[in-house]
């Protein structure tokens, strides 16, 4: 088969939108069950998605999740519209959190979300701008 | 016997080819061809939902006829607490038991003493320390581990690695007659009186071990005109008595009776399919990190809810809550019972429980992908209200149908409507 047959699903994500958290990462998954995908790879995909609808749903003001699924790997990307992450290094250590008291009440912000994406993942990629906005990318490799 | 051995199956006579089944079913595996449904064996998971929801009864269980048990020379019957569910309390457990006895059985055993020895070893070695992934799973309804084992092969390890409490019941029960009796295991029939189809499967395609002990399962609907026959010829009778019962054990049959026996705090106790779908979800995304234990029933209610019950589920509820009350419960086996009972092995699961490949579009990953691109494109077509009158449950299924060659696109009465107009415009 030819190198660029990919399956692309896109999903929009709107800043607390709680209703809609975790529809990306169920449909993902079965989409992922659905290629024949192995299990463990679908499972890390499922909960890089779920953190990054989380990081847009909490965090952000509104963006969107790509992920594209060829042969050889899973690429999730996640993209927002801002206010971009001031500390890339300290948003990387685990329970760190910039969640509001309001957010930590419902049971998020608990500081695992991007550390939890990272190990999940075989490449990981975070592009931020104050101001701009972000762009996380996580790619997850397929087995022969 | 097969893989998919199931023991839900349709009658084709009565199948008006509705879409009552493949709206409901869980798992998207039934579809109506030619004017009659049919079950796809590799997807479905025995909850019973079809039965249930058939308005023409056409969907059945596969169980054993009552006739079966005279092949052994020595018949014993298992009373799970579903059953006491079926009639007043005023009734008492010891005629119900009885009136089982009437069937034809040389003896007759209530389950609940041996739900017991499940709770002591679930409670005594595996929450004990770290013996197992949090939070621990124990089911004793089959549907959840067939379900784990499709779709949330991962929580695999959180699985408790035990037999139900019917085998328990059935191995101790064998064992005991064969010394006590002087019978050959082989002359001895172990009948359950079950309230669903799963349960029939469980000892079918066995999960976790490779010889079941129990040898028949007798449908609680099918016997039950007789057991209230039964019961209007004991009712004379002040009491009858020589069994034994637990009120602990007898909570196993409504859900959160497991957890409530073992004295667990920091439980799930989730009943109704759909429901135990989205806990699992969850529990896969590691979303669920502070419970100790989950007990979960494809069936609302736990077991009295199942489909080849008689009574009203939540009617059934209150009567199992008042007689678990009202009977004693004789102390818990002691750790080094348990102990002793893990080392024989006797209730361990002995084979492996691999994962089971869900059906995907294609085997290989690259067809699966051209096939779903091409799935996408035809869903564009579809009308997307789900409506089902093609047979499948939703447009994505028949899209998924189509690419694999099992229905064609004028399946669809909007397509068709579509293309016929379009031939009428030449």
């Amino acid at each position: 088969m030819s190198q660029k047959d990919m399956v692309s699903l896109n999903y929009r994500v709107n800043a607390e939108d709680f209703a809609k958290a975790g529809d990306a990462s169920s449909n993902t998954k079965k989409v992922l069950k659905k290629l024949g995908i192995p299990s463990d790879i679908t499972r890390r995909a499922a909960v890089v998605t779920y953190e990054a609808e989380m990081n847009l749903i909490i965090h952000s003001n509104g963006g969107e999740i790509i992920v594209n699924i060829d042969t050889t790997k899973i690429q999730i990307i996640a993209r927002d519209f801002g206010p971009g992450i001031p500390d890339i290094d300290k948003a990387m250590q685990k329970g760190y959190s910039t969640a509001s008291d309001h957010v930590r009440e419902m049971g998020f912000g608990a500081g695992m979300g991007l550390p939890n994406m990272k190990r999940c993942s075989d490449e990981f990629e975070i592009e931020s701008k104050k101001g701009e906005g972000t762009t996380v990318t996580s790619i997850i490799h397929i087995p022969d | 016997m097969g893989d998919y051995f199931h023991s839900v199956v349709l009658s084709e006579d009565s199948c008006k080819g509705c879409t009552h089944c493949i709206k409901r079913c869980p798992t998207e595996a039934i579809r109506v061809r030619d004017g009659n449904a049919s079950i796809i064996g590799e997807r479905c998971i025995d909850c019973g939902e079809c039965i249930r929801v058939c308005p023409y009864h056409a969907q059945k269980a596969v169980t054993d006829d009552l006739e079966k048990i005279k092949k052994y020379k020595y018949k014993i019957a298992l009373v799970p607490p579903a059953l006491h569910g079926q009639f007043d309390t005023n009734v008492g457990l010891g005629k119900i038991l009885k009136a089982v006895e009437m069937l034809g059985f040389d003896e007759v055993f209530d389950i609940s003493p041996y739900c017991d020895i499940a709770s002591a070893i679930i409670k005594k070695h595996y929450l004990q320390e770290k013996k197992i992934t949090r939070p621990a799973i124990y089911s004793d309804c089959p549907v959840i581990i067939r379900i784990i084992q499709l779709r949330y092969p991962d929580l695999l390890e959180n699985v408790i690695p035990m037999v139900s409490p019917m085998e328990i019941a059935a191995r101790l029960i064998k064992t005991d007659i064969v010394e006590r009796k002087n019978f050959r295991q082989g002359d001895i029939g172990v009948f359950y009186l079950t309230p669903c189809p799963a349960r029939v499967t469980s000892v079918r395609v066995l999960i976790g071990i490779s010889l079941p002990y129990t040898d028949g399962l007798i449908s609680i609907r099918k016997v039950f005109a007789h057991l209230s026959k039964n019961l209007r010829e004991l009712q004379s009778l002040e009491k009858v008595e020589g069994y034994e019962f637990s009120g602990r054990g007898l909570k196993w049959g409504t859900i959160g009776g497991q957890s409530h026996s073992i004295g667990i705090k920091n439980y799930l106790a989730v009943d109704g399919i759909e429901n135990v779908i989205n806990i699992l979800e969850e529990l896969e995304l590691g979303k669920i990190r502070d419970m100790e234990f989950l007990e979960a029933y494809a069936c609302t209610g736990g077991c009295v809810g199942g489909p080849l019950l008689v009574e009203n589920a939540f009617v059934a509820k209150t009567r199992i809550k008042h007689l678990a009350a009202t009977t004693p419960s004789p102390k818990l086996i002691g750790k080094e019972k348990v102990e002793k009972y893990i080392e024989t092995g006797l209730f361990n699961w002995t084979e492996k429980i691999k994962p089971k490949k869900m059906v995907s579009l294609d085997p290989n990953i690259g067809k699966a992908i051209q096939k779903m691109e091409k799935a996408e494109e035809i869903l564009k077509k579809l009308p997307g209200i789900d409506c089902g009158s093609c047979g499948a449950p939703t447009c994505r299924a028949l899209a998924e149908d189509i690419v694999n060659g099992r229905a064609r696109e004028v399946d669809c009465i909007f397509r068709l409507k579509e293309i016929i107009s379009r031939m009428d415009r030449g």
